[in-house]
């Protein structure tokens, strides 16, 4: 159930100002983002990485500038999953009832097969009934990501995905994100810190005060990049 | 998938959180209550005074009730963001407006045919032979606060004094279907009974004129 090459998408950021009020969150953004591959975000709080990622998934219109998409059909948005700081759940559902929700708006076919599934992958097969509200923070993250997984996405977005994940979950999404990025998907994830995540990205951005400062694919520079140690 | 599909999965998942929560539907009532039996108490109204302003009493407490239960529809969104996950998944956001006031209509609708004979016990009306026509005014006057509440929510829900804006922006808007609802439950509360159809066709077209400026605009109210 993971994209096929053939379906991968590139973004194109082109000078992207987003602003609220007086505050520039984007300014003069330009970044581009090629068919499959993974990419970490990187930047102190406040440094536009949640912004970009919004505007990326077509829930924040930009104030100025362009963003474009390459491999998906003309005035179409690409299939996006999105794992944000909030869990994007209902409260009041279960676990499926949330999953199946979502999977009828996207058309996801063969919907119970596909929750169940997705549910049993991330560890919550037997908790499937009980209500989202009683979940802890770890497991309704987990829930989020396999909301954001349900149709199959080109376009992956991660807010801090590892954010209340244990060991075992955190495995399980870097394995999940792993076999997603080798067949094609595109990863754009913003990252707080050293992560283990953070092996999956081919290429680390760092944004400061909403604009690119670093941008690197591999090498010494990488890891100083995702640490903010580094120029 | 469609938008009528889309829109009715997004109903289904309103009627299902809102019976599982009770919140809106429990308050409402309570609230349309209070009000109803402090107006009977304050007015003490005859027969004849009740036929004239029962009607008026009557959809005023409807109004105050509606401003309750429309301003969480669209903040209960906000709590984990499930607006934005909502936007993700449906091709037209007309779909959410759709089910939001679909959803509010019938909660409305469920409070006020609650209220129905408890209004007629302390207000001595009798609304015997014309329960068609009063249930065709209370579905096209609900639909409309309904219809307009809901686009009010959308755009309070994002400002930072919402809890006071709704009811500012939304009781002025609502007054024409506050006096035509009115008129027309005045005509069948009457001794002689009639259908004020000039003012159910009012209602219609304050419905369909709502409804269309939210298909055409609504996904701008959506946008952050």
């Amino acid at each position: 159930m993971a994209p096929s090459a053939e379906r991968s998408i590139g973004l194109r950021f082109e000078k992207i100002d987003k602003r609220y009020g007086a505050v520039y969150a984007l300014h003069n953004l330009t970044l581009e983002i090629s068919p499959g591959e993974c990419v970490a975000l990187a930047g102190r709080n406040g440094s536009g990485k949640t912004t970009l990622l919004r505007v990326a998934s077509s829930l924040t219109r930009p104030t100025r500038g362009t963003l474009a998409f390459s491999g998906v059909p003309e005035n179409q948005n690409p299939q996006v999953g999105f794992v944000a700081h909030a869990t994007m759940l209902y409260d009041e559902l279960t676990a499926e009832e949330n999953l199946l929700f979502f999977a009828k708006l996207l058309g996801v076919a063969n919907r119970k097969a596909r929750v169940d599934e997705l549910l049993n992958e991330v560890g919550l097969g037997e908790r499937k009934d009980s209500l989202v509200r009683t979940f802890s923070r770890g497991m309704r993250q987990r829930v989020a990501i396999a909301r954001a997984l349900l149709a199959d996405p080109s376009l992956l977005l991660f807010d801090e995905p590892a954010t209340g994940l244990d060991a075992e979950a955190t495995a399980w999404l870097i394995g999940h994100l792993r076999t997603l990025r080798d067949r094609g998907c595109t990863i754009l994830m913003s990252l707080h810190g050293e992560s283990e995540v953070a092996r999956l990205a081919a290429r680390a951005v760092r944004l400061d005060t909403g604009s690119v400062v670093a941008d690197t694919r591999s090498g010494a520079t990488f890891q100083s990049v995702l640490t903010f140690a580094g120029g | 998938m469609g938008l009528l599909s889309n829109a009715a999965a997004l109903l289904g998942k309103e009627v299902r959180t809102e019976f599982r929560s009770r919140e809106l539907m429990s308050t409402t009532t309570v609230f349309v209550l209070i009000v109803v039996v402090l107006f009977s108490f304050t007015f003490d109204p005859t027969t004849d005074e009740s036929h004239r302003f029962g009607p008026g009493l009557l959809w005023l407490a409807f109004l105050f009730a509606a401003s309750l239960m429309l301003q969480p529809c669209f903040l209960r969104e906000q709590v984990n963001d499930t607006l934005s996950a909502l936007r993700l998944a449906v091709r037209d956001p007309f779909a959410i407006f759709l089910a939001k006031i679909g959803a509010n209509t019938l909660f409305l609708l469920f409070t006020e045919l609650l209220m129905l004979p408890v209004f007629a016990a302390l207000f001595n009306a009798s609304f015997r032979g014309q329960l068609p026509g009063i249930l065709l005014t209370f579905f096209l006057g609900s639909l409309g606060i309904s219809t307009a509440g809901t686009a009010l929510a959308a755009i309070s829900a994002q400002s930072r004094m919402r809890e006071l804006l709704l009811p500012l922006l939304l009781l002025p808007l609502l007054a024409p279907i506050l006096v035509a609802s009115t008129e027309v439950t005045v005509g069948l509360m009457s001794p002689d009974p009639f259908m004020q159809w000039k003012g159910i066709g009012f209602l219609a077209v304050f419905d369909v004129v709502f409804l269309t400026a939210l298909w055409l605009f609504g996904e701008y109210l959506l946008e952050e």
